[in-house]
């Protein structure tokens, strides 16, 4: 026979496609596929839980005139014990969630030379701001950061790649970066509640998984009032009423990204 | 063909290094082992779905439960009836409390290494 490229080639091919097409029988004919596509599955479905807390929108007010440094030490401690947040040596490692600031860094755009005197030394409590037009679902890549029905913006940690864009995005600083495996480092461990891992980016969920089962977000159960939850959807909810009776700001509002969180001042 | 027996050498030496694998671990192959079940799961019977279902599609499952809860605030898996919590530490641990001997095991022999364990937690276990 005569070898040539040409007779190599046709040869190679055909073998190659014979070849195939075993493999392909093969995964047709197994049991597999046969019992899939023979019964019908069962059904399954997916529901809410049936205490789970529901909104058009949630939106938070926070009632500064009810804070003080000791109440604010206390919500902080309740999200930290909720959620598994470790608490780091390292002050650039620092994870973030709900923390509390000053007045001329909450609210930068509105300081002023003569401020009253009850705000200069008052902690200002300061979250995730929820905003209804988020800049870090934009920014982010992978849609890990969304944002739910109900206003609340969410991380999908299994999707964060840890790119850290929404990070440069939220004009509020609500995010924090796991620098370092987070585990050893969290005092207080609910077990019900997943920790994080190196290398991706957390924030507050407005207690997403506290509100599922009927409970009120942890750091408004431990504010004595001072921070009240609600649909801001509903113009008959706790937190419309507030608004409609006192003057509340939001932080940064000329940027546009429509805040959730309301500070009565 | 001056080069016979170069050729028939290096050949020899080739097939010896391709199929390493095969003859050295020959004799050391294992049995797929059998995932033991805790008390707790043993006495429960069944599991959310059948256990055939559980073995082949446990992943998908849990992929499924982990998507409508996260993304869809849906957390209440129903199937026969039956509700559960889509819950991975919370439901499937609270039975199948033996993660070395339940979910390692395998795992380990199918060399797969799901990354589930960095953030959810699982049972401490007796040694």
């Amino acid at each position: 026979m005569e070898n040539n490229r040409r007779s190599f080639l046709k040869f190679a091919g055909v073998s190659v496609l014979g070849l195939g097409s075993l493999s392909l029988l093969d995964g047709l004919t197994s049991e597999d596929v046969i019992a899939s596509s023979g019964q019908a599955s069962a059904e399954a479905t997916y529901k809410k839980t049936a205490n789970a807390l529901t909104a058009k929108r949630w939106g938070m007010v926070v009632d500064t005139k009810k804070l003080s440094g000791r109440i604010c030490h206390k919500m902080e401690k309740a999200c930290r014990e909720a959620h598994n947040i470790p608490e780091l040596e390292n002050k650039k490692h620092e994870i973030k969630w709900i923390w509390e600031a000053h007045y001329n860094h909450v609210f930068p755009g509105k300081t002023d030379e003569f401020l009253v005197e009850r705000l200069k030394e008052l902690p200002i409590p300061v979250l995730c701001n929820h905003c209804a037009n988020p800049p870090c679902v934009q920014a982010c890549p992978t849609q890990a950061t969304f944002q739910r029905e109900d206003g609340i913006v969410m991380m999908d940690f299994h999707r964060c790649i840890g790119c850290r864009f929404c990070m440069a995005a939220c004009p509020y600083g609500s995010r924090s970066f796991n620098f370092e495996d987070p585990r050893s480092a969290i005092a207080h461990e609910n077990k019900e509640f997943p920790t994080r891992m190196k290398g991706v980016v957390e924030k507050c969920n407005f207690c997403a998984e506290r509100l599922a089962v009927g409970k009120q977000p942890a750091c408004v159960e431990a504010s004595k009032g001072a921070l009240v939850f609600g649909d801001l959807g509903d113009p008959q909810s706790e937190v419309r009423q507030l608004l409609k009776e006192n003057y509340a700001i939001r932080r940064k509002q000329n940027l546009g990204t429509n805040p959730s969180v309301y500070y009565i001042v | 063909m001056n080069d016979k027996p170069k050729i028939i050498i290096g050949l020899i030496i080739f097939f010896a290094v391709f199929t390493f694998p095969f003859w050295y671990n020959h004799g050391a192959v294992s049995s797929a082992p059998e995932p033991k079940l805790s008390d707790k799961a043993e006495k429960a019977k069944h599991c959310v779905r059948d256990t055939d279902y559980m073995r082949k599609e446990h992943m998908h499952l849990l992929d499924g439960w982990r998507d409508r809860t996260v993304r869809d605030a849906e957390r209440v898996y129903e199937i026969d009836g039956k509700e559960y919590m889509a819950s991975l530490s919370n439901t499937c641990m609270e039975c199948h409390s033996n993660k070395a001997e339940f979910c390692d095991k395998c795992h380990e022999y199918a060399s797969v290494d799901p990354y589930c364990w960095d953030c959810h937690k699982y049972p401490k276990e007796k040694k």
